[in-house]
């Protein structure tokens, strides 16, 4: 075992420019000790008014009850769950790269993965959110929660898919705190031994949990990252399996059907990584951390993009097959009138959603295109109005004509309120995300430091064996000798 | 904890450090410890230490988990009150899959964390004896434990062969930070008597 692990010069490298291990610590950390600049406040102060705004919706919507909100007879989901459903969703892309990127030993993910990783919490925070305040009286909130109680005790239903939910949500929330808060200790702990303000050492000292760097707390601490990865990547799919399990398992036309799951798990990468881009075509110019974040990380998951785009297609149009296939009479009015009909009064939707996340994705099978930062942000945007809208449309149009003729409602469109929440849920989004950016690493400092003899551009060129004797001979030796 | 005496020195380069490391080992000296700003592969190894356990601790933690999901569930749908939901089985295992699986991982990724926490002696709050505050940033740290035995020049002038920079000795407190017991004992101070 050599030292170091030979990396074809095919592959281009992770980190640009001529680094050592102390240039990376001073530009990753640079954002973080520097005071705040004027477009991090503008940012800052605009997330916080969103969410001030979000915090008012949510108040009325507490007062009056979800009479606020225009939801009726069969409508009863609304913008509500689809927000919820799409911001899960968005969450999926940071366990992906932290988790199934790691299980393939994939270098390029440690440019990414704190800053994934991050968006992952902070996007499942969102979306647990929708839930919570759409049971109206949120005070009984807890009543989802197993406890031992004076009415019987009553226990909750272990066989309801929303009770599924309420575990796999609050599992994966806290299984990717802890993913990431494990990997940001090192990290934390550089800060901490660079901090000069008084407030800093203080903060690092406490949040960085007296880490020292020790050869025997990294082995452990790599055997745990090994570890969490594998948990989480079983715990991903069956997130959104079970979110997808909240529709499959019901008898409504458009929802009772066995491709959702894996059909809800591409769309949630897809969706994912279009907000990993957005947020990190922005981060890595504005934090000036290019050459860690580098075009070729933008092209990789502009590759993912468009793999789980397809996915996404092909779905899509197995679902509308099937409608048709299955010769069942309400399954294929639902896909026949309520959605692929232009004319009907939700058939714009459907139509946007195959235009953003099945038709625009394709443009990315050109490498110029992949690489063109403009456009990925763009697309990127695109993406996630596309994956909003899927929701919307799995949601709305399957419910707003049921059974019978004579409750199908009249035109849902959501009140101001409902609006507000989802802005809501932005603002808390965005703030949470620029005060990560701004007081923690955005860039996994210890893992970067690890690829950089490997992938480094200084060291791709010059990469030669290092050990004339092997590792494992040696240690081997030793433990004869004793 | 005592106050101890070590010989430290700086490495910028696992192409030094490795070969040091295992002339240090050679030449008989006690490796307190490698101080390093990242994990290094092989060094673990190099050094002589154990394969962590912590992945079978995982494991106990994840059948921990299964089992307290079925348990209750099974006690709570069976035994404690039985409700009809539509005629299904009382004991529906395959409705319950889901929340099993949910705290299978939920029991083993926090008992892991929590377990790793510990065996590292980490927590909020808690402050270290660093040798060289540079071992988070671009230095290898490599810290001799001084025997009475030792002899600090010559671990000293050892030190510096192997390529080692920075060579001092340091007076430190190291160990478990959590229950320490000698709270009369103040860190960072020095303790020659520790030294023999």
């Amino acid at each position: 075992m050599s030292l170091l692990r030979y990396e074809s010069q095919v592959r281009p490298a992770l980190v640009d420019g001529d680094k050592d291990y102390h240039q990376i610590t001073e530009d990753i950390c640079r954002p973080v000790e520097a005071k705040p600049s004027k477009l991090w406040w503008t940012g800052f102060i605009i997330s916080v008014l969103f969410l001030g705004f979000g915090i008012l919706s949510v108040t009325m919507e507490v007062i009056y009850g979800t009479g606020q909100w225009n939801l009726n007879r069969t409508v009863g989901w609304g913008w509500d769950i689809t927000n919820f459903v799409w911001w899960v969703g968005i969450g999926h892309a940071g366990t992906l790269i932290s988790a199934i990127l790691l299980l393939f030993r994939q270098g390029w993910r440690t440019g990414v993965n704190r800053a994934a990783e991050a968006m992952t919490i902070f996007a499942v925070m969102c979306a647990g959110q929708f839930p919570i305040w759409h049971m109206g009286r949120v005070w009984n909130a807890f009543f989802v929660l197993p406890y031992p109680n004076t009415r019987g005790p009553l226990w909750v239903n272990f066989n309801s898919p929303l009770l599924w939910d309420v575990f796999a949500i609050s599992t994966y929330f806290t299984v990717s705190l802890l993913f990431w808060y494990s990997g940001l200790i090192p990290d934390l702990a550089t800060l901490r031994d660079r901090a000069k303000k008084k407030w800093a050492k203080h903060f690092y000292g406490v949040a960085s949990f007296g880490w020292t760097g020790s050869t025997k707390h990294w082995q452990r601490h790599e055997a745990l990252s090994l570890v969490l990865a594998g948990l989480s990547t079983p715990l991903v799919l069956s997130v959104h399996t079970i979110v997808s399990f909240d529709f499959a398992t019901s008898v409504v036309p458009g929802w009772h059907t066995t491709i959702f799951p894996p059909y809800f798990v591409a769309g949630a990468i897809f969706s994912g990584f279009a907000m990993v881009q957005t947020l990190l075509v922005v981060t890595r110019k504005v934090l000036a951390l290019e050459e860690y974040i580098t075009l070729e990380h933008i092209e990789v998951m502009n590759k993912v993009i468009v793999l789980t785009g397809s996915i996404v297609g092909i779905a899509y149009l197995t679902e509308l097959f099937m409608a048709w296939y299955s010769h069942v009479d309400y399954e294929w009015f639902a896909f026949k009138e309520n959605r692929l009909n232009l004319a009907s009064p939700y058939g714009w939707s459907y139509w946007i959603m195959m235009g953003c996340n099945v038709l625009s994705p394709q443009i990315f099978w050109f490498r110029k295109m992949r690489r063109n930062l403009v456009l990925t942000f763009f697309m990127s945007i695109l993406i996630n109005i596309g994956m909003w809208f899927e929701r919307f449309v799995i949601i709305v149009t399957s419910v707003y004509r049921d059974y019978l003729p004579s409750a199908w409602s009249t035109y849902y469109r959501p009140t101001i309120w409902e609006v507000g929440f989802y802005m809501a849920t932005f603002g808390l989004f965005f703030t949470c995300y620029f005060l990560f950016s701004k007081f923690f690493p955005v860039i996994a400092i210890a893992e970067i430091k690890h690829i950089l003899k490997r992938s480094g551009q200084n060291y791709k060129d010059k990469m030669d064996v290092i050990e004339k004797e092997s590792t494992a001979h040696f240690a081997e030796e030793q433990m004869h000798e004793h | 904890m005592a106050v101890k005496k070590f010989v430290t020195g700086s490495f910028y380069d696992e192409a030094v450090l490795f070969p040091a490391v295992k002339k240090t080992r050679r030449a008989g000296y006690k490796i307190h410890d490698v101080f390093t700003p990242f994990p290094i592969h092989g060094l673990d190894k190099a050094m002589g230490l154990r394969d962590t356990s912590l992945h079978t601790a995982g494991f106990i933690y994840a059948i921990t988990g299964t089992t307290t999901a079925v348990g209750f569930i099974t006690w709570a749908l069976t035994v404690d009150w039985r409700i009809n939901f539509g005629g299904k089985p009382f004991f529906a295992l395959p409705a319950w899959i889901p929340i099993t699986f949910e705290l299978t991982v939920l029991f083993s990724a926090v008992g892991m964390v929590l377990t790793f926490c510990y065996l590292c002696q980490l927590a909020p709050f808690v402050k270290k004896d660093h040798f060289n505050p540079r071992s988070t940033d671009d230095t290898f740290v490599m810290a001799l434990e001084c025997t009475d035995k030792t002899n600090d020049a010559e671990a000293i002038s050892f030190l510096q062969s192997i390529g080692g920079q920075d060579v001092q000795v340091q007076y430190k407190e190291t160990g478990w930070w959590l229950g320490r017991y000698d709270k009369d004992t103040k860190r960072f101070e020095r303790k020659e008597e520790a030294a023999h």
